[in-house]
């Protein structure tokens, strides 16, 4: 599946930590074990009006893009439970369509 | 009267894959804990055991999302500390020793008990101690009432300080139930739904609802509306993720707020900013009110609320003119002595700006549909002995529990009358979350000669105190009803659906059950609605008047408890337009307030522990403590027993600002105590630029399953206990908020 990727708008990624929990579930990791984790960017100050308070998870070299879910014609579980649906499932072409005139995307292909 | 909507899934309650295994679709309440939202589950069950659990994309709300509560659920219902049976003490009090007993021993002990207590002292010496948010709290009444005859309900949280005092302030200014902003819940077709409108603002006001979805509303919703277009107004002395992306985020010292929106009102009025039809047609006491604010002009809450003066009329004029804004409030209105003040003076601003009852802006609640009033025959004399009450008789108004300062003095003088035996419903008070003085409460309550204690797992409460524990089931294990905010507003109507058995644990419903048709066969005899789960659910629909199994077929309903409901006439029994209030307006000065004491009209009270009314503790105690910041690993006390919550928010944590730590020589990690004259807590450091200079935000509820559960050390539940540095009774005249996020304090490296 290298052709397929996971798109994260994150903008308006809130930190909820769904995704990792929601896939340690799945794929029975303990708990040190991560098959996405969550980076948080910030908190700081730019200006009076700005901060930098991101938050962006990011899938490991475990993360196989919950292949047996996605064989049944479902998707990732991180990208079903995520609480701002801001995770995207699909090929490459598809995802670097929709990010086209967004901001604040990442697009990541696992290890797989 | 709300309307109940079916969505149109077709997908059945219970479906059976290839391999056997059973797939429930259900939707999440209690036990572990959480405020009634509903969250759509889908339990994959195969032998009867759990095998995982995943959103379900047919509910209208969450749409297949779920939060980590949620998800980890399999490690709860099948935790091995979990209790299961029930059990009954061996050794002494906090002595860790318990043996396991059948139900059957269980009830008759506890009926038995209870009788010969009721006997000997009277049944008023008997007090169900509830805990917030959970199943059990629409229990409470009828388990005290029925099974207990006492009539001594007790939310011990100091001043009622979780949503009673918001309840009670809307229901006297509006005459009606709790508001909420609207964004969308009543609609089949959520915020994308023809007659719903997007609010230009959403005004948040001491609330974090995307880690707690507290009072039911499930924060993410917000993040739909923020999509769509939304701007945010977030006042918090906190920056939180929310307020990082508002168009004002204001940073006020805790529990100054009525300040500020006395100061918003004044730059509406003077300005004549306000919708004169509403304030004409719907509201009384504006000219009251008018006169009242001229005492809070914005240069007045600049200073006391530490924020810039400009900042306040932006937010004014910019709240005047948007068409809709919606008000979403939170705990911090309920945890300060002037919060009702607070309450009345917002629901005043939405009332005045043209917002409330409108598409996208405020939406007025109807009653609570499952009627927590008491259907049994009870002495009447009883209600006026209720603990607390004579003396804070607004506490009886919507809330009719006890006044829970005034139980603590109860229990530790034996005055008004001896009290002799609590039961333990599902909260654990000295972890804490509802106790002010927590020790003070493990005290007086090991006076009591007989404790019953039902909850999931053993906790440092239950350890220290209780005689006999019941075992609860997890909502995966149990048939329910859940309704956002218990059908007050707009949201879902969901069943819980039963997918898995555990141990002999029983649903609180079912436990209630029990004790009422043992305890008094006679009285449920006259009462069908207590004869039979079934019976029980089909009542709780209430004023819906669908089944249980409708329900349950249909798994998930939206109710929509309507707009301009003051202009249609569905506000007042009579049918009448207007409001169910005394004068049948929005009652900007409050008849009720008024009444019981209080001032009619809104004021601002100073912090009692702040640099400004007590520079002798500044001197020593120069930061402000604010208290509960809400981790998504968590509710209240519970979850930290569940590993993959813990590894989210391994230990309590204090924010504290760098240039401040740098001043104190604490770096980001370091474990501190924060103390003040009633007390200390440690708790670990996080230094972060997110909170003010002169204030730090502790987490609450930390105690720590890993530990030594004997007395003295009960889980470590007294190291880490913030609410130890809460004082007892420093709550405003009515009786209600107690100042959780606003005393002084002083920070040090522990070493």
């Amino acid at each position: 599946m290298a052709e397929h990727g996971l798109l994260i708008e994150y903008a308006f990624c809130t930190g909820c930590h769904s995704c990792e929990v929601a896939c340690q579930m799945e794929h029975g990791f303990p708990v040190d074990r991560w098959g996405i984790k969550l980076s948080e960017i910030g908190p700081w100050q730019i200006n009076d009006d700005k901060w930098q308070y991101s938050f962006v998870p990011i899938p490991t070299d475990q993360c196989d893009l919950c292949a047996d879910r996605v064989a049944k014609g479902k998707v990732p579980t991180c990208v079903k439970h995520c609480q701002s649906k801001v995770m995207a499932f699909g090929t490459l072409d598809e995802l670097a369509e929709q990010m086209k005139g967004k901001t604040n995307m990442a697009l990541f292909v696992p290890a797989q | 009267m709300g309307r109940l909507l079916w969505t149109e899934s077709t997908t059945p309650w219970k479906t059976v894959l290839d391999d056997g295994t059973e797939v429930v679709r259900t939707n999440a309440w209690s036990a572990p804990g959480c405020h009634p939202v509903g969250c759509g589950v889908k339990l994959y069950v195969k032998d009867g055991q759990l095998l995982k659990v995943e959103g379900d994309p047919e509910h209208p709300v969450t749409k297949g999302r779920l939060c980590p509560r949620c998800l980890a659920l399999k490690e709860v219902v099948y935790h091995p500390d979990r209790i299961t049976h029930p059990m009954k003490r061996v050794g002494a009090r906090g002595e860790d020793k318990w043996e396991q007993i059948s139900w059957d021993e269980a009830v008759q002990t506890i009926v038995t008990k209870s009788k010969e207590i009721a006997e000997q002292y009277g049944p008023m010496s008997i007090v169900l101690f509830a805990g917030t948010g959970r199943e059990a709290v629409k229990f409470q009444y009828p388990l005290a009432a029925v099974a207990l005859g006492t009539l001594n309900v007790c939310y011990s949280q100091s001043g009622w300080s979780c949503m009673g005092p918001r309840d009670t302030a809307v229901a006297f200014v509006l005459g009606s139930g709790y508001t909420e902003v609207d964004f969308g819940a009543g609609h089949l077709g959520q915020c994308d739904d023809p007659e719903y409108t997007l609010p230009e603002y959403v005004v948040l006001w001491g609330k974090d609802p995307l880690r707690s979805n507290a009072d039911g509303l499930w924060g993410h919703g917000l993040i739909e509306i923020m999509k769509r277009g939304t701007k945010l107004i977030n006042v918090d002395p906190r920056l939180n993720w929310l307020s990082s992306r508002s168009e004002h985020a204001i940073q006020l010292r805790p529990n100054t707020d009525t300040a500020l929106a006395l100061a918003l009102l004044n730059v509406v009025i003077n300005e004549d900013l306000y919708d004169h039809d509403f304030v004409d047609k719907w509201t009384y006491g504006f000219e009251e009110l008018s006169e009242r604010v001229q005492q809070y002009p914005p240069s007045f809450a600049a200073e006391v609320c530490g924020i810039p003066e400009e900042q306040i009329f932006e937010v004014a004029r910019t709240l005047a003119a948007a068409k809709p804004w919606g008000l979403c409030m939170g705990l911090a209105t309920d945890q300060n002595p002037n919060g009702v003040q607070l309450v009345q003076s917002l629901i005043s601003l939405a009332a005045i700006t043209g917002n409330l009852d409108v598409p996208g802006g405020t939406i007025v609640g109807e009653h609570m549909i499952v009627d927590v009033n008491l259907d049994a025959p009870v002495d009447p004399a009883l209600q006026d002995m209720i603990i607390g009450q004579k003396e804070y008789p607004a506490v009886r108004a919507v809330l009719n529990t006890v006044q829970p300062d005034m139980m603590l003095e109860a229990l530790e003088t034996g005055k008004p009358y001896p009290l002799k035996m609590g039961w333990l419903d599902s909260s654990n008070l000295l972890a804490p979350t509802c106790s002010a003085q927590p020790m003070r409460w493990h005290d007086a309550l090991r006076k009591l000669e007989f404790i019953v204690a039902k909850d999931i797992f053993m906790n440092p409460t239950i350890q220290a105190l209780a005689d006999i524990v019941l075992p609860v089931s997890t909502w995966a294990e149990h048939d329910g009803i859940v309704m956002t905010h218990y059908g007050k507003q707009s949201g879902i109507v969901g069943a819980i659906n039963k997918a898995v058995s555990v141990g002999e644990c029983k649903s609180d419903l079912e436990a209630l059950l029990l004790f009422c048709q043992t305890a008094h066969p006679e009285i449920v005899a006259e009462l069908p609605k207590y004869q039979s789960m079934e019976n029980w659910l089909d009542g709780d629909m209430g004023r819906l008047n669908v089944p249980f199994s409708e329900l349950k077929q249909h798994v998930t309903g939206v109710l929509d408890v309507g707009y301009h409901k003051h202009e249609l006439g569905l506000n007042r029994p009579d049918g009448q337009p207007g409001f169910e209030t005394v004068t049948g307006r929005v009652e900007l000065y409050s008849t009720m307030f008024g009444r019981l004491g209080d001032d009619p009209l809104p004021y601002y009270e100073e912090p009692r522990f702040g640099p400004l009314s007590r520079p002798d503790l500044a001197k020593e105690y120069p930061l402000t403590l604010t208290t509960g910041a809400r981790y998504y690993a968590s509710f209240h006390s519970e979850h930290r027993q569940i590993p993959s919550l813990r590894q989210l928010t391994p230990d309590p944590l204090v924010e504290i600002h760098p240039d401040t730590a740098a001043e104190l020589d604490i770096k980001d990690g370091d474990w501190v105590w924060i103390e003040n004259p009633w007390g200390r807590a440690k708790q670990r450091a996080r230094v972060v630029p997110i909170i003010r200079r002169d204030t730090v935000s502790a987490a609450h509820g930390w105690w720590f399953p890993e530990e030594d559960g004997n007395e003295p050390n009960l889980y470590g539940v007294w190291k880490s206990n913030v609410n130890q540095l809460i004082p007892h009774k420093e709550i405003g005249k009515l009786g209600f908020g107690a100042p959780f996020k606003g005393v002084c304090c002083k920070v040090y490296r522990a070493e």
